[in-house]
């Protein structure tokens, strides 16, 4: 009998090129998707030594992090950010990789485009040099985030040299409450395990509520995982997941669809497989989250009030939590409900797909944002921008006084002209809440579309499920 | 390419919070560069000047003789958050070559090896013991050995370290891991072909 495995195992297995030894593997890489930031330093280091990008074929670039996200929006962004536009484009062009460019509908945020293209699939393995990479980890696929020199050596040798990272299995289990989303789920989880709770593994979350999430749901949870410490996350594929992929541009057609969907209905880990650590959360009395502080694991529900650092007997996380709330304004006992605040952000990797748009737009429809409150909502992609207009989302937002955007990173990543003011107060749908991600100063509240959108309209925080649409 | 690397021996700066991101390492304004040089003019530069751009005078880095630290002793969970490897070049052109913590985040930990930073696992005693001696004598070096997997406080106390051989041996030898890589270009073709045939999903993509 052969030892059960789990679907990291099975993936992992699948592609190992070489053994290094040591325990290390020269590992294939099925995808590489590249973007103006972090790309450009890859290039060059390929070009300074002579060398070939090995698989142009498999190779995706699109510009996401600088672009500007204004209406009519040219390769002008901020100072700096032309240059690096136009290095994208020259690259891309020299070495033959496809370029999603500005102007192209299938331009958009580099981890919302790869599922929705088609580019990543179940059981392949896909980098980026981006963090949140993590977040096609919901296709199946294994997914993770690379440094710009890993750029260089995937372009290269189309391999990534890897250790066997440890497993976790991550089983969540209830009914999700209506009104709660799968963003709550997921702070609520780093919020529980911390942000280094899973430092180095691979994470395969499991369970009946992941089950149940939409295609969609999955990926705002996977994008998360970075943010656990995860190397990667993934979910294994099932029925809807192959509802999603097939028929998009780059997933396999055909003859060779049938083939691929065959094997991947394999790829699920065996029982009885083993995993290094499991965890387990359930989400039944889970309530919307919001963060309070400047980690993503500085969440509680919207219920309940400011932790004390006093209360803490750890003394670095009191003194993390005291740093935190001198940063983020607030003190102790204050109850996070009511708390005013002067921006909305909806939009990054984390929630700026179609279905993100229609929570917020279901509880903006027929009212208005706050007199003197900016709100901003940012579509992840072209396609997604599109698929709103169709449906009339954006004119919900506009009549709702949100400014209707182009799809970019936005004020996820505070690199562009999008930016908090110092000391302003945002309620934004990303994933992080660091010192300054924002921009210099700026304080940054993580919640779900449907809460940030009853932000908006409310003018401070509050519970959505208040709100009609909201639940 | 990485200068080979056997010894460190400097002062060392004592930043011991947990969680340092790489946001705060290198804030996002001096990512708009094509460029990996020059960019320790950015290193913290939230924590490091103020929004006229004059030095803090309590920030670790800013004071004398800290700011010509070679080594950084930090707290666990070291250089987590964005993939940026500008946080390592940042670092590097600050005059860092050796980083010390309790953990480090993944990608850092891989940026780090690929640049020839020594990045050096140490519980929290022993970092606490650094710490301690920083402080109470800023000046005097610390030594971190890679060769024999040692880090020599300024008092003479000795830790060991464990670093895993393939990263101990890219330290000491300034590896050219790309080149190292393609040497393996004989299986890379195998592995391709046997693929091709396997999952020919992977390999025949309609074109863009």
């Amino acid at each position: 009998m052969t030892t059960p495995r789990s679907i990291i195992d099975k993936i992992w297995d699948q592609h190992v090129v070489a053994d290094l030894g040591d325990g290390r593997v020269l590992l294939h890489i099925d995808r590489h998707m590249l973007h103006e930031v972090t790309s450009p330093q890859a290039y060059a280091g390929l070009a300074a030594a002579g060398r070939r990008l090995r698989r142009p074929d498999l190779t995706f670039a699109t510009a996401d992090h600088i672009v500007s996200t204004e209406n009519g929006r040219t390769d002008d962004t901020v100072p700096g950010g032309p240059e690096m536009i136009r290095a994208l484009r020259a690259n891309a062009e020299a070495t033959g990789v496809a370029l999603f460019d500005l102007g192209d509908v299938r331009q958009g945020i580099v981890h919302v485009i790869a599922p929705e293209l088609g580019i990543a699939l179940p059981g392949a393995t896909l980098v980026c040099g981006d963090s949140h990479t993590s977040t096609v980890g919901a296709l199946g696929a294994m997914a993770w985030g690379i440094g710009t020199s890993e750029v260089e050596h995937v372009m290269a040798t189309q391999t990534a040299i890897l250790r066997r990272p440890p497993t976790m299995r991550i089983t969540v289990s209830g009914t999700r409450p209506a009104g709660v989303s799968a963003k709550d789920m997921v702070l609520k989880l780093i919020a529980t395990i911390g942000t280094a709770g899973a430092t180095g593994y691979g994470v395969e979350y499991a369970g009946p509520a992941i089950r149940a999430l939409s295609m969609e749901e999955r990926m705002t949870v996977c994008n998360m995982s970075v943010e656990l410490g995860a190397r990667f996350g993934l979910i294994a594929p099932d029925e809807v997941t192959f509802a999603y992929l097939q028929g998009r541009p780059f997933a396999p057609a055909g003859a060779l669809w049938e083939q691929a969907v065959a094997a991947w209905r394999a790829l699920a880990s065996d029982p009885g497989a083993r995993f290094d650590a499991e965890i387990e959360l359930d989400v039944s009395s889970l309530t919307p989250q919001v963060s309070w502080g400047t980690s993503p694991q500085d969440c509680i529900g919207v219920g309940e009030t400011v932790p004390d650092p006093e209360r803490e007997a750890d003394p670095k996380r009191r003194q993390a939590m005291r740093r935190a709330l001198d940063y983020i304004g607030l003190e102790p006992g204050t109850p996070i409900r009511d708390l005013p605040v002067d921006m909305v952000f909806i939009g990054s990797c984390t929630n700026s797909r179609i279905e993100d748009l229609r929570a917020a737009a279901a509880v903006l429809k027929g009212r208005r944002v706050a007199a003197g409150l900016r709100a901003l909502v940012v579509p992840g992609s072209g396609q997604v921008r599109r698929q709103a207009e169709a449906e009339g989302l954006d004119r919900v937002f506009t009549a709702a006084g949100f400014e209707w955007r182009e799809p970019g990173c936005s004020m996820c990543a505070g690199m562009n002209a999008d930016r908090v003011p110092p000391g302003k107060r945002c309620v934004a749908t990303s994933n992080r809440n660091f010192e300054g991600r924002q921009g210099p100063g700026a304080r940054t509240h993580l919640a779900s579309p449907a809460t940030a959108a009853a932000a908006a309209v409310a003018g401070r925080i509050v519970d959505a499920r208040s709100f009609e649409g909201g639940a | 390419m990485p200068e080979p690397i056997h010894r460190i021996t400097g002062i060392a700066a004592p930043l011991p919070q947990a969680n340092v991101d790489t946001d705060a390492i290198i804030p996002k304004a001096h990512l708009l560069t094509i460029h990996r040089s020059g960019l320790g003019a950015g290193l913290f530069s939230e924590w490091r000047f103020d929004d006229d751009g004059r030095e803090r005078p309590d920030f670790v880095l800013n004071q004398v003789p800290w700011r010509e630290a070679k080594i950084l002793l930090a707290g666990e969970n070291f250089g987590c958050g964005s993939s940026r490897e500008h946080a390592v070049w940042s670092l590097m052109d600050f005059g860092i070559r050796c980083v010390i913590a309790p953990s480090f985040a993944s990608i850092f930990h891989e940026n780090c090896q690929k640049n020839g930073l020594a990045a050096v696992t140490l519980d929290e005693a022993a970092l606490a013991h650094l710490v301690a001696c920083a402080q109470a004598t800023p000046a005097a070096a610390t030594t971190v050995d890679i060769e024999i997997c040692r880090v020599t406080a300024p008092d003479g106390r000795a830790f060991p370290f464990t670093m895993e051989a393939a990263r101990r041996q890219a330290l000491l030898e300034g590896l050219d891991e790309i080149g190292a890589s393609l040497r393996h270009d004989a299986a890379m073709a195998t592995f391709e072909a046997r693929d091709r045939a396997q999952r020919p999903w992977i390999h025949a993509l309609p074109t863009a």
